[in-house]
């Protein structure tokens, strides 16, 4: 059984390379495209033509496509990406030293997602067509439809600048707070490890605002699917056998029917970490935090294109991968499902 | 996943289940039986109506500034107040209704129509066709949707033309997915194989008897991207990368007022902020209504 | 910094985190010479080496708080009793005392005795050299920079003594001693550069780029690219009066809202650089100070390409001109706060006074009058360009002018460019057909404002102006010292020319706004408009 559970997982793997092919040509094609000329930029406010065709020689611009696609595959594969022209460090270790941020806002939001979205999505199924279903449906849509920077910026309009209760948004950590010993580069995480309970505390409510605000418009993919999951597998056989049976219903809802449920569920995450991902972007830039996505954002409006394409392969990259992960998960927890969609 | 069964006529044209009484009644039907699907049509009726007569129930000249009377709040003469440069809100999120609808209907539409297009065409041939389209559409998909339009409409210039291509590009796949599985399942079903001994062409038959049965699930998804394009186009306009001013678009006056939330001045982001959301949240249900309309047996 | 850092720290330039754990938490109120100020700007710091190609304008700063030079110029107080460089007198920083030659044609410098780096070596005119060479070696804006006040050739720097500087002249000029006080000649800590230097990077471009090796009054504790900048106090320092804060925290925050949240809610010591409207609001909300200064030798303007067909006839570019509602735009996107340029009395100056207003005004009925006279009189289409990085201010001037020029029968679209790509567009290309525009000279002479935005060819000359009469009367005044009779009429008659041609039509002279909380105390002013933290203290 493992070994051919092994064989499909490698044919899973296998499949998703034409996609980083297919990523790295897409990336390379955009960047290229991009508006502006680097060389100039490089070159500095009192360049001439001639220093800026220098620099651009230096740069390696002046090579034809094929040949400059040929360097980036070269540097890409030796995990040199470029320097980048707004924070004039190496891409690799800007994208490094970012990466933990974006990744700690991304599944706190998550957890905040799955934690909110699955109760209301049973209740939902379990109260089929109430009044408590359509409201359920109503705020869960609300929650997706307006735009995240919108939410994010009346939040912390509500809750720090009218109310206070939130901390000032100045990224990860009140500046007051020096960052714990990296471990897994999530703070929260990290301060716990080293039992320092006042940096976990701050690093925290740093995190809410941004949390809930990426995690508001995952509520209702999860919601919706929890509860048409649940109503199929409620009306399923061994649910009335277990009923029958004078099982809690306790024992019924959770036990039998979620754990049931829950495939499809999985599978509506890769759609909301597609969604979480590209979001960032946008939550990043409101809370100031020190994200992929607010680089990204410098990167795109100064056309600094080893950035941007830095940041255009790390998030396909980690998709992919995110994908691969769940589709994973998928056939080890279900051995009914095969690969063939 | 299927139809009625067909009624009268059921004749070679193949492919149509129900004739249009059949269809209104089923109609009404959904419409009435859940509270939230009716109050769903009746608001995108209510946008479209806006959409169409905006631009000639503005009270004001969406464009016109007035600096003297810059950043009034809402009042009879300006019900919505005033932005930075004196235009009148209300005039400007009613006219943007138009520009927003169009962006999204346009992308939704392209991509609907080249996505179906290229999944009929690896459904139905499979073999390369499908290798083909099928490599295509994982490597769009192997984009968070939002960074790919970030990346398309950075690099070809932020136009509304090019917002509309990139909203459609990142579309696609789902459309031609969908298309995919749907003729994929049907293109060996019996009437197919009549169509085809009755001398029919490929393309005829795809296009009047395959693809009509695929049209139901990619309806529903036509609702949803419907809401999600307008929200593309507004968290692009935030980043910067959205339409130029003086455009009136819902999304670039949200990210523009969004900067005069914290000084006091709410009616600028909020007002176009409520719309979007309203057009948006309109969209979405009515997604579910369309599928309960379309598929009885998928009722959620 | 390698790969490998990235997981011993949080990144950190100068010190790790686990040196710094005795201080897990800093004293936020600690009031006096321990306190620590923190400070929020927009954007980002890229670099502390200011000689590097790429280095952005706030990335000036370290140069600045950090770096000492062999003079600087001194404080004035204003009207307002904020404090403000004095363009007009100039005292001993890391020089003790200087001599002018007999001649005129070389200055000798001596250094302070108890000048001494960061590292505690001593300053010598070694460093002194090796840093001016630098300089002048490095291309891009610093020679430039550097030319403007005739410093060229390695040759013209001597080392003399140990202590003892010698800078010969190629001419004599005015602006020399100016120019050596502007950021960029900072005095590099030679011989500690050198050990990091390499036969492919003489300069120890890459050291310096993430390395302080100064004598200046700060020393950069930590520095995390796109996040902060720590500054420390340099107790040793000699340059000037020492700090009254044992630590500035610069951090970057990007949204506008935010900062203005942050300055707002008193939960930080002072925002740089903030919008008119923020200034307007703040200050009238009292929940901050807010201090305005305007920034001489500086013009909003917008710029008319002469490379532009219809823009060739003088006509039309002053039917633009008169067509410009001036205070419109001066309300709604400077919210009121800078200085009005227009309006003018006459075509011909009567001061040698740089900006002036110009003697055009909002008559939309001169402006159709002069079209009509034109080839264009039945209007034609132009795109106005404007800076994104600048569109607060730059956005509400381009919405209004559009609607101006509509007037006239000129219709535009406005044409919204990327920060990096406007300055290749307007600067380098010089391909803007009408586009708004900002230039500040950072030596306060009109001939130095001349030099650069109306000479042929000229970096900040974005509108392609050519005329040899104007060259020549900024080559004859660049050097002539301003007591100089002739420097003024000359200066006029430049004034003249600017008027009459029009390349650059005057909106108004900005403002560099800062709101900082209530004990804060030592903001300077200075041209390069970046932050000098050096006589900060806070009260208690």
């Amino acid at each position: 059984m493992s070994g051919s559970r092994l064989a499909i997982v490698g044919h899973r793997l296998l499949q998703a390379v034409p996609s980083v092919i297919g990523i790295i040509v897409v990336t390379f094609l955009l960047t290229r495209a991009l508006p502006g000329d680097p060389a100039a930029y490089f070159a500095g406010p009192a360049a001439n033509e001639e220093s800026i065709a220098q620099i651009r020689a230096q740069l390696g611009l002046d090579k034809t496509l094929p040949e400059q696609f040929w360097v980036y595959v070269v540097d890409l594969l030796a995990g040199d990406l470029g320097t980048s022209l707004t924070t004039g460090q190496e891409v690799t270790d800007d994208i490094l030293r970012r990466l933990p941020a974006s990744l700690e806002l991304t599944l706190a939001a998550l957890i905040f997602s799955i934690g909110v979205a699955l109760p209301l999505g049973i209740m939902a199924a379990l109260r089929e067509n109430s009044w408590i279903d359509h409201l359920c449906r109503v705020v869960v849509t609300a929650g997706v439809s307006l735009p995240t920077f919108f939410t994010g910026l009346f939040l912390l309009y509500i809750f720090y600048y009218l109310l206070g209760l939130a901390p000032a948004p100045l990224g990860r950590l009140n500046i007051l707070y020096l960052s714990p010993e990296p471990v897994t580069g999530l703070y929260t995480i990290d301060s716990l490890i080293a039992g320092d309970f006042d940096t976990f505390w701050a690093s925290f409510t740093q995190l809410v605002l941004p949390a809930v605000t990426l995690g508001l418009f995952s509520l209702a993919p999860i919601a919706r699917m929890t509860r048409a999951a649940m109503l199929q597998v409620l009306g399923g056989e061994f649910v009335r056998t277990a009923r029958a049976a004078g099982l809690s219903r306790r024992t019924v809802v959770i036990t039998y029917a979620l754990r049931n449920a829950i495939l499809p569920v999985i599978t509506t995450l890769g759609m909301v970490f597609s969604f979480m991902l590209g979001a960032n972007v946008l939550v990043e830039k409101v809370f100031a935090w020190p994200g992929i996505g607010s680089y990204a954002i410098e990167a795109l409006i100064a056309s600094d294109y080893a950035a941007v394409q830095g940041f255009v392969l790390t998030m396909a990259i980690l998709f992919v991968i995110l994908n691969l992960f769940i589709d994973i998960i998928y056939t080890l927890v279900d051995p009914r499902v095969g690969i063939d969609a | 996943m299927s139809p009625l069964p067909p009624t009268a006529d059921s004749q070679p044209t193949g492919g149509r289940q129900r004739s249009a009484k059949v269809f209104w009644s089923q109609f009404v039907y959904i419409a009435t039986g859940n509270p939230v699907t009716l109050i769903a049509f009746s608001l995108f009726l209510l946008i479209v109506t806006v959409a169409i007569f905006g631009p000639s129930l503005a009270p004001f000249d969406p464009l016109a500034s007035d600096a003297a009377n810059a950043l009034q709040p809402p009042s009879w003469k300006h019900w919505f107040g005033t932005d930075n440069v004196g235009r009148d809100v209300f005039s400007r999120v009613l006219v943007a209704t138009r520009l927003d609808l169009l962006i999204s209907i346009t992308a939704v539409a392209i991509s609907f129509v080249v996505g179906g297009f290229l999944g009929m065409l690896a459904g139905y041939y499979g073999g390369w066709w499908d290798r083909l389209v099928g490599r295509m559409v994982d490597t769009i998909m192997a984009f968070p949707l939002f960074v790919l339009a970030m990346g398309i409409v950075a690099a070809a210039g932020n136009t509304v033309e090019n917002i509309v291509y990139a909203t459609a590009i990142i579309n696609v796949p789902f459309y031609a997915r969908v298309a995919r599985a749907e003729v994929n399942v049907r293109r060996n079903a019996g009437y197919v194989l009549a169509a085809k001994l009755a001398g029919n062409s490929d393309i005829r038959v795809m296009a009047l008897h395959v693809f009509p049965n695929a049209l139901p699930p990619m309806m529903v998804q036509v609702s949803l991207n419907m809401g999600w394009a307008i929200l593309n186009a507004a968290g692009l306009s935030f980043i910067g990368l959205g339409v130029q001013p003086p455009t009136a678009e819902w999304g670039i006056m949200v990210a523009e007022g969004a900067n005069y939330i914290v000084s006091g001045e709410w009616w600028m982001a909020i007002f176009p902020g409520a719309a979007l959301m309203l057009a948006v949240f309109t969209f979405n249900l009515m997604g579910d209504g369309l599928r309960d309309l379309v598929d009885p047996q998928r009722r959620t | 910094m390698k790969r490998r850092d990235f997981v011993k720290g949080a990144g950190g330039a100068a010190l790790g985190a686990s040196a710094l754990s005795f201080l897990k938490v800093l004293p936020a109120e600690a009031a006096g010479k321990d306190s620590t100020a923190v400070v929020v700007i927009g954007d980002t710091i890229n670099s502390l080496d200011i000689h590097r190609s790429g280095t952005s304008r706030p990335s000036y700063q370290v140069a600045v708080n950090c770096y000492d030079r062999l003079v600087a110029f001194d404080t004035k107080t204003l009207a307002d009793g904020s404090l403000s460089y004095d363009y007009e007198k100039v005292r001993p920083e890391l020089a003790e005392s200087w001599t002018v030659a007999p001649d005129g044609m070389s200055i000798t410098f001596k250094l302070k005795p108890d000048a001494k780096f960061q590292d505690g070596t001593q300053v010598t005119a070694e460093d002194v050299k090796w840093s001016l060479d630098r300089a002048v070696s490095v291309g891009g804006f610093p020679t430039v920079q550097m030319k403007a006040g005739s410093l060229e050739k390695p040759e013209q720097f001597v080392v003399v003594d140990k202590m003892t500087f010698r800078i010969d002249l190629l001419r004599k000029s005015k602006l020399t001693i100016p120019d050596l006080a502007v950021p960029v000649p900072f005095i590099i800590n030679s011989k500690l550069a050198k050990k990091h230097a390499t036969e492919k990077d003489p300069w120890a471009r890459e050291y310096l780029h993430r390395n302080v090796a100064g004598s200046g009054a700060y020393s950069v504790e930590r520095w995390n690219p796109g996040q902060q900048l720590v500054y420390t106090r340099n107790d040793n320092w000699v340059g000037g009066k020492l700090p009254g804060v044992k630590r500035v925290i610069v951090r970057e925050v990007p949204s506008l809202s935010t900062r203005r949240a942050l300055i707002e809610r008193g939960d930080i010591h002072m925002s740089y650089q903030i919008p008119g409207k923020d200034a307007k609001e703040i200050k009238a909300g009292g929940k901050a100070t807010v201090i305005g200064t305007p920034v001489e030798n500086a013009i909003n303007v917008l710029g008319v390409n002469f490379n532009f067909e219809p823009f060739k006839d003088p006509k039309v570019r002053q039917a633009v001109a008169f067509a410009v509602p001036y205070e419109e735009i001066f309300q709604t996107a400077a919210y009121g706060r800078g200085v009005r340029m227009w309006g003018g009395k006459s075509m011909t100056p009567e001061t040698p006074v740089w900006p002036q207003p110009f003697p055009y005004d909002t008559n939309y009925d001169k402006a159709k009058d002069l079209l009509s006279q034109t080839a264009f009189k039945d209007g034609f289409k132009v795109p106005i360009s404007i800076n994104m990085g600048l569109a607060d201010w730059q956005e509400p001037t381009a919405l209004l002018l559009q609607e101006g020029l509509a007037k006239i029968g000129i219709e535009t679209n406005i044409e919204k460019i990327p920060g990096a790509g406007y300055r290749t567009a307007a600067l380098v290309e010089k391909r803007l057909p009408l586009h708004i525009d900002t230039f500040g000279g950072w030596l306060n002479y009109p001939c130095y404002y001349f030099f650069w935005s109306y000479m042929k060819g000229h970096l900040f000359n974005s509108s392609n102006y050519d005329n040899p009469a104007v060259d020549q009367l900024v080559n004859e005044s660049l050097h002539m010292e301003t007591s100089n009779p002739e420097y003024a009429k000359k200066v006029m008659k430049m004034f003249e020319y600017a008027w009459a041609d029009l390349p650059r039509i005057a909106l108004w002279q900005p403002v560099l706004e800062v709101a900082h909380r209530g004990d804060l105390e030592g903001y300077e002013y200075h041209f390069h408009r970046v932050l000098d933290a050096r006589k900060f203290s806070i009260k208690a």
